[in-house]
């Protein structure tokens, strides 16, 4: 990804990047609406105003481009990647397992897991915060809102 | 009168018991996570929304609101105290609240924040049952090309008002366009960018992209410079001196005004309000050398304003059906999740709940001065849970709340990936809130689009025949210029800079 954002550079790199960004999303949005019909402006088709939003992105990408070669600009901070990772892991395996294991395991995971990005980590009070949240959540969504997810998951037959 | 009897009417609504139990859940909560470190109202609404399934819309709607303006008055108390703001409208008060603390008038200035906000808050109100009802009036005449010109003006303005780069604004604001644009076609029928995947077929849940880019990466921001907060002034007298009082009385109706006035428009809500109110303060006072260093006045002027824009931030949103922020946003979603569609015709249909929602935001306004000057030991408390507590729970009340809207697990992983995107965005200095507002008003945009054109036979013309359409693109064409105009490019780089110095 962009973790070499830290390096200062000569021109504005903030600019580069999100032009880049912008170019993309404005491309994709360009190339697949090509699949749906365009119509006239009197009826439009489903691929108008995509089109048209798209080709707008990509002109504020490609100014936004040149401008970042012609300015020299701010360096962009760090990316804190581990953390990042650690908090979009754990949702990410929250999902996965929630369905499988049910929350009394998936709860703990997310815990536990996104505990780990914080720099003052400890096992004791996070796994008694799992403790307490899991009992929480249990009670109050599962039996008092009727949220329906498993407390314990099929792949334990729940 | 008329305006009496609507108030009597909202006042009937707003004080039975269920709805001051809910009003009063609404302030409290709100009031909690303005005090609490990286939770903000639209967060903490989205994550509510799903409970509000169960309620009746009226209780609903007078808590969520209730979550709002109460999290302005909490986030001000961690900015005096601790010199750290617990939301975003309240950072200008760390740079007088702060001092005042620091030499032991912590107290007062929490009293003189709470009397600003308390004023501003009536005064807003009073505003919103005013002015709302001829709007919607004038709302009701409009045809489809005026309400896109409306849409077109409520997103020039909040690029205009947005902080950082202009040009970025407008790609996120094209960027977020294009996304609300995921799912099926109403006119065609089309599946459009859902790579065949069903849960996308049904649009991209708001709430989602509202947890991702404002719950979850908000969380890995905070944890790049986790701090230790430690309170150093002590609470003694809260009350005011005579002097004191006299100070603050000009300051709380300037920010009120101001605050009332940049509420409407769409885009930062309350948070440029404040900006604005304490730079003017700071020219027009007498006592401008004494801002920064404790003076009063920049306690006062911005903590009206901050709480007045919260309240008149309604004021479109009751009119028009058009959220100008996303907190806004949430709402017209929890109005839809509860059968209502939000738009003019609500003030004739459902007076009960119009009037009601406005009566309790001053009920509101009442429970938080008890809440808060009385309460004030108990929130002191909270201010000290540390966040590596506190972040993992958000994670879990976020990652529930998303499942239990469509009970889908796939909205799960999506709101991850918004996590990761407006990390990755808000690291590049690009803000999230023009993106969002962009998103709602994708496909309404593009609905209004196309009926106008249908109706003026493909004339695009319309657009600029129509008087009110032809105005309201007139207005995004002046916003736009001026920023533009260097003289008032830099006057807005610089409010920015000294809110967030």
């Amino acid at each position: 990804m962009i973790a070499a954002g830290e390096n200062s550079v000569k021109g504005n790199l903030k600019d580069f990047l999100i032009g880049i960004i912008y170019i993309a999303f404005g491309l994709s949005a360009v190339v697949i609406a090509r699949e749906y019909s365009m119509g006239t402006a009197l009826r439009m088709g489903p691929a108008y105003f995509p089109t048209v939003l798209g080709g707008l992105l990509i002109l504020v990408g490609l100014i936004s481009v040149a401008r970042a070669f012609l300015q020299s600009g701010t360096q962009v901070g760090g990316f804190a990647l581990k953390k990042l990772a650690l908090i979009t892991l754990a949702v990410g395996v929250f999902g996965l397992i929630v369905k499988g294991t049910g929350l009394i395991i998936a709860l703990p995971v997310l815990v536990i897991l996104s505990a780990f990005a914080s720099n003052e980590f400890r096992w004791g009070p996070s796994f008694a915060l799992a403790a307490g949240l899991t009992l929480f959540c249990v009670f109050v969504f599962i039996m008092g809102l009727g949220v329906p997810l498993p407390i314990l998951g099929s792949w334990f037959g729940g | 009168m008329e305006l009496m009897a609507n108030l009597a009417l909202g006042l009937s609504t707003a004080v039975t018991p269920t709805n001051l139990l809910y009003c009063f859940i609404g302030v409290f909560l709100g009031t909690l996570i303005g005090v609490l470190p990286g939770l903000g109202p639209t967060a903490t609404i989205a994550m509510l929304l799903p409970i509000t399934f169960v309620l009746p819309p009226v209780s609903a709607l007078i808590m969520l609101a209730g979550i709002y303006y109460g999290s302005q008055y909490g986030g001000s108390t961690t900015s005096i105290l601790v010199n750290l703001p617990g939301e975003a409208a309240s950072v200008v008060t760390t740079l007088d609240g702060y001092q005042m603390a620091r030499q032991g008038r912590a107290g007062v200035a929490l009293a003189t924040s709470a009397v600003a906000s308390f004023f501003a808050g009536t005064v807003a109100t009073l505003l919103l049952a005013f002015f709302a009802p001829p709007l919607a009036e004038i709302a009701l005449k409009f045809g489809p090309a005026d309400y896109f010109s409306l849409m077109v003006l409520g997103l020039v303005a909040s690029v205009v008002l947005a902080q950082g780069s202009l040009l970025h604004a407008i790609g996120m604001v094209v960027l977020g366009l294009l996304l609300g644009l995921v799912g099926t076609d109403v006119n065609s029928g089309v599946q459009r960018y859902t790579f065949d995947i069903p849960e996308l077929a049904d649009r991209i849940g708001f709430v989602v992209v509202a947890m991702g880019m404002f719950g979850l990466a908000e969380i890995v921001r905070n944890l790049e410079n986790e701090e230790q907060r430690s309170i150093i002034a002590k609470i003694t007298s809260l009350m005011p001196t005579k002097e004191d009082w006299k100070r603050m009385i000009a300051p709380i109706l300037r920010g009120t005004i101001v605050g009332s006035a940049v509420g409407i428009l769409p885009g930062s809500g309350s948070i440029l309000g404040s900006f604005a109110a304490y730079s003017i303060e700071k020219k027009v006072s007498k006592n401008s050398a004494q801002f920064g260093k404790g003076a009063i006045e920049g306690v006062a002027a911005p903590e009206a304003a901050n709480n007045a824009g919260a309240q008149t931030s309604f004021i479109p949103m009751l009119t028009l059906g058009i959220p100008s922020n996303p907190v806004m946003a949430l709402m017209v979603g929890a109005m839809i999740i509860q059968g209502i569609q939000p738009g003019p015709s609500v003030i004739k249909e459902q007076p009960a709940l119009f009037w009601g929602i406005i009566v309790s935001m001053w009920i509101g306004n009442l429970f938080l001065i008890i809440l808060n000057l009385p309460m004030i030991g108990l929130w002191v408390r909270l201010i000290m849970v540390p966040y590596r507590l506190l972040y993992p729970s958000i994670l879990v009340f976020c990652a529930i709340g998303v499942f239990s809207l469509n009970n889908s697990v796939f909205d799960i992983h999506l709101m991850a990936l918004f996590g990761v995107l407006g990390y990755v965005f808000s690291k590049l200095g690009c803000e999230p809130a023009p993106m969002l507002l962009a998103f709602i008003l994708g496909p309404l945009m593009e609905e209004y689009l196309r009926r106008a054109l249908l109706l003026s036979r493909g004339n695009p013309w319309v657009f600029v025949q129509r008087p009110i359409s032809a105005t309201l693109l007139a207005l995004a064409v002046l916003a736009m210029c001026t920023v533009l105009i260097p003289a008032f490019s830099k006057t807005r780089e610089k409010a920015f800079v000294e809110g967030s110095g």
